[in-house]
């Protein structure tokens, strides 16, 4: 009796959900009428995305989240994060239980056309690079044949080993790990000559040890792993809201608005390109569906883009990340917002 | 006495020997260790192995125990004072952690200012249990509901629950304590009503919502019962249309019509806030009151005489005893997703809890078909020759057999869900082995912390599972009538 109930359920479940397979339609409306952004993030990853002992979330993917929902309900605090893993991301997202992915995802070309998924930009340029003990006397990963290394299971992470390894001719031994903590432990139990992850979590590993200094992180970076926020095919409007978030908070950079003066400078700025962003003169909110103040709000929710990356994992935080490839292109580095026009 | 020896005797004593006491090597715990330890070269053997293998782990964590440090802010503080006190290169356990966020293990992110629910409920979890557990040792219950009526009052004192909710809890819980003195019957009532309690304490909202679930379920009863005089086969279905119908058409405008009435709203919580041991415990509670009813149904459909129930029972138990219950999550946690029409809210912990059920309910079938099949044909054919029928025969003769046969195994399916709780960290909830422990460490405080936060959570886990075990064996030594 209890299965027939059950099937029953199934079926009913299955008709009357069938004609509305996939959460599709007008996110920005879903949004404003639930009055509160949901955006999915890291179940806890050092500086991008942790809640603290009060539950509290905060990070550079959290940021954007709090920048987004700024800009589209004009109150920062209105997110509802929903932490996925790394299997669960991708489904919540395309099954609509999110409204934008804020977490740490590599933009990739398959997850980009054959998961469905639109990347909305790039946040954080990494690369995977190599641990080793100071005392081992490596200084380049090329030197690593043969060597056991630590690789988490699952990820592009192990892909990337693979490739390199076999494009350089050199073999290693591979000591297959779950988590980060897991490998943290191995790697200091001396289990595996060289822990390998990305660039940013290697430093924070490292800044996390007992000995820091006994440890070196090799020069090569093998990898390209552009981190950024994603959102669902389908919606181009929403699509456009959160891109034109992320580069809202990295022209405000480029233009030198900061949390600070930006209401200065929204007022009386003699820079066109700074009055178009804050909405003083033209309204091109109204061109995605928001109000003129949209980008300011965005801006003021964490301040721009190198003011969270400054207070979440920047050089003065533990986490202690140099700008590098994610420097504003005027400066060497990859963060290149379009033009507000 | 008599003087036959007198004269083939040379000597009699006729005085006792004071009783002198048995060799050093055959008293005490010489004898004990002798019998238990050193009984012959192989034990011996063991025993040697086994206090070698002892002293090695002490010897590898020892030092990291007798530094513990209990006070700081941050691993690397922790670090510190433990170079300090006791030296460079010296480690240490960093407890510090657990002092800091044992919250969070106990109540994930649950808001803090309403701890008082969370605890208000697991205390009254006791009442409802009470009268279940120890129906008929008095005393035993007498001690369950003083320990945890003192000790609720005192846990909702320290996280400052209201007034009001104290005074209602004190009088509740003695209430129990005094009706428990004259039988547990009564409490009976309490024990189920209860689900209603707990649900609405633990995610607040309406009392009205959770209410509508026990009155749709009397509803169907109602018209089973006015049906069943034409027809018994009309009658259930009757009901179980009834109960649907009013679930489904009804429930949601009476609730907040009631609710318009008279008002008995908490400040609502979010599933996605809960975590911890309130998560855990939340789904094994749940998964362990459903699964033992769904699995006996379960066990009878399968050793049913009629072909269609019996089909599905196999269908189902074998389904679901075949699949991992990681899947099963994934199917609760993405696939209903896809299926669910958008902007449909379907709790994920409601999902979780209804898969976890599921799958206890498979293995419980199972144990419990284990008992059924153990019981002597004779008995079966007992209650025949006695006229019962069917539903009587089982629940007057076969059951109360079959179920105290089963009850190790019962007790293992239960202990075992317990722990496959913690599986729900891979979609995304806070299970407080695991997840929680991950989120501690995404602290840039606490990253690197590893053995501290796994000691302490295996800790609770083994005190809870430790209890369901003594406890099963508890009710197995009072069952066992025919050794007596």
């Amino acid at each position: 009796m209890k299965t027939t109930a059950l099937m029953g359920t199934v079926a009913a479940i299955a008709l009357t959900g069938g004609a509305a397979f996939a959460a599709e339609g007008d996110t920005l409306a879903q949004v404003k009428q639930r009055g509160e952004l949901i955006c999915g993030v890291h179940t806890g990853l050092a500086g991008f995305a942790a809640p603290d002992a009060n539950g509290n979330w905060s990070g550079f993917d959290v940021a954007f989240c709090k920048a987004l929902a700024a800009a589209v309900l004009g109150d920062a605090t209105k997110v509802r994060y929903v932490p996925t893993t790394g299997q669960t991301r991708f489904t919540a997202l395309s099954s609509g239980e999110v409204d934008v992915l804020a977490r740490n995802s590599t933009w990739t070309f398959s997850r980009d056309t054959d998961l469905k998924l639109d990347f909305v930009g790039v946040n954080y340029y990494d690369g995977q690079g190599f641990m080793v003990r100071r005392d081992l006397g490596v200084t380049s990963a090329k030197e690593l044949d043969g060597a056991t290394i630590c690789i988490q299971t699952g990820t592009t992470t192990e892909l990337n080993l693979a490739d390199y390894f076999r494009a350089n001719n050199m073999n290693y031994q591979p000591v297959n790990i779950d988590t980060s903590a897991e490998g943290e432990q191995q790697y200091i139990a001396g289990a595996c000559d060289a822990y390998t992850t990305d660039a940013s979590g290697l430093a924070s590993l490292r800044a996390a040890f007992a000995d820091p200094e006994n440890h070196v992180i090799l020069p090569e970076i093998i990898s390209k792993e552009p981190l950024g926020p994603a959102v669902r095919h389908g919606d181009s409007n929403w699509a456009d809201i959160a891109r034109w978030t992320l580069y809202a908070l990295i022209a405000a950079e480029e233009y030198g608005v900061t949390s600070a003066n930006i209401d200065e400078l929204a007022a009386n700025s003699g820079n066109p390109d700074v009055q178009r962003l804050l909405g003083s003169t033209d309204n091109l909110g109204a061109m995605i569906g928001l109000d003129a103040e949209w980008a300011k709000r965005a801006i003021k929710a964490s301040g721009n883009y190198g003011e969270i990356f400054a207070s979440t994992i920047g050089e003065q935080t533990p986490i202690g990340l140099a700008r590098g490839l994610n420097a504003q292109w005027t400066q060497g580095g990859l963060q290149y917002a379009m033009p507000f026009r | 006495m008599s003087d036959t020896h007198a004269e083939t005797v040379a000597f009699v004593r006729d005085t006792m020997l004071p009783p002198v006491p048995p060799p050093q090597r055959q008293a005490g715990a010489v004898r004990w260790l002798r019998e238990n330890l050193f009984s012959g070269p192989v034990n011996t053997a063991l025993t040697v192995l086994g206090l070698a293998a002892i002293w090695y782990l002490m010897a590898q964590s020892w030092d990291w125990l007798a530094h513990s440090v209990w006070t700081a802010g941050s691993l690397a503080e922790c670090r510190q004072t433990v170079a300090e006190t006791w030296g460079d290169g010296a480690r240490g356990a960093c407890w510090a952690v657990i002092r800091e966020r044992w919250n969070q293990y106990i109540f994930g992110f649950y808001p803090p200012a309403l701890y008082w629910r969370p605890v208000l409920a697991f205390g009254l979890l006791f009442v409802a249990l009470a009268p279940v557990l120890f129906s008929e040792a008095g005393v035993i219950r007498r001690w369950v509901l003083g320990v945890a009526t003192v000790g609720t009052l005192a846990a909702l004192a320290a996280t400052s629950a209201p007034m009001p909710w104290l005074v209602a809890a004190a009088v509740v819980m003695a209430g129990a304590l005094l009706l428990s003195e004259r039988g547990s019957g009564r409490l009976l009532i309490f024990s189920v009503l209860y689900p209603v309690l707990g649900v609405w304490l633990l995610w607040g909202g309406s009392l009205w919502g959770p209410l509508m679930v026990p009155l749709g379920i009397a509803l169907g009863w109602l018209a089973w019962l006015v049906v069943s005089r034409v027809s018994p086969m009309l009658a259930v279905l009757a009901g179980i249309i009834a109960t649907l119908a009013f679930w489904m058409l009804l429930s949601g405008r009476v609730a907040s019509d009631a609710e318009g009435l008279l008002s008995l709203a908490l400040r609502p919580v979010r599933s996605n806030l809960f975590g911890g041991f309130l998560l855990s415990i939340t789904i094994g509670i749940a998964g362990i009151v459903m699964s033992l009813p769904l699995g006996i149904v379960l066990a009878l459909a399968r050793r049913s005489d009629m072909f269609l129930i019996k089909t599905l029972a196999v269908m189902f138990i074998e389904f679901i005893r075949g699949v991992p219950l990681i899947t099963l999550l994934f199917v609760a946690s993405l696939l209903l997703n896809y299926f669910l029409p958008p902007g449909t809210t379907f709790d994920i912990i409601l999902r979780v809890i209804i898969m976890v059920t599921l799958f206890a309910a498979a293995y419980m079938a199972e144990v419990i078909r284990g008992g059924l099949a153990a019981l002597p044909k004779g008995q079966y054919e007992a209650a025949d020759a006695l006229g019962l029928d069917y539903w009587k025969a089982q629940r007057l003769i076969i059951l109360p057999q079959a179920l105290k046969i089963s009850i190790p195994g019962i007790v293992s399916t239960f202990i075992g869900m317990f722990k496959d709780t913690t599986l729900v960290t891979f979609v995304g909830l806070y299970d407080p082995l695991k997840s929680m422990s991950d989120a501690v460490r995404a602290n840039v405080a606490w990253k690197g912390i590893y053995w501290e936060p796994y000691i302490f959570v295996g800790a609770i886990f083994f005190i809870i599972c430790f209890g369901m075990s003594r406890y099963s064996m508890y009710l197995e030594r009072r069952l066992a009538r025919d050794h007596r």
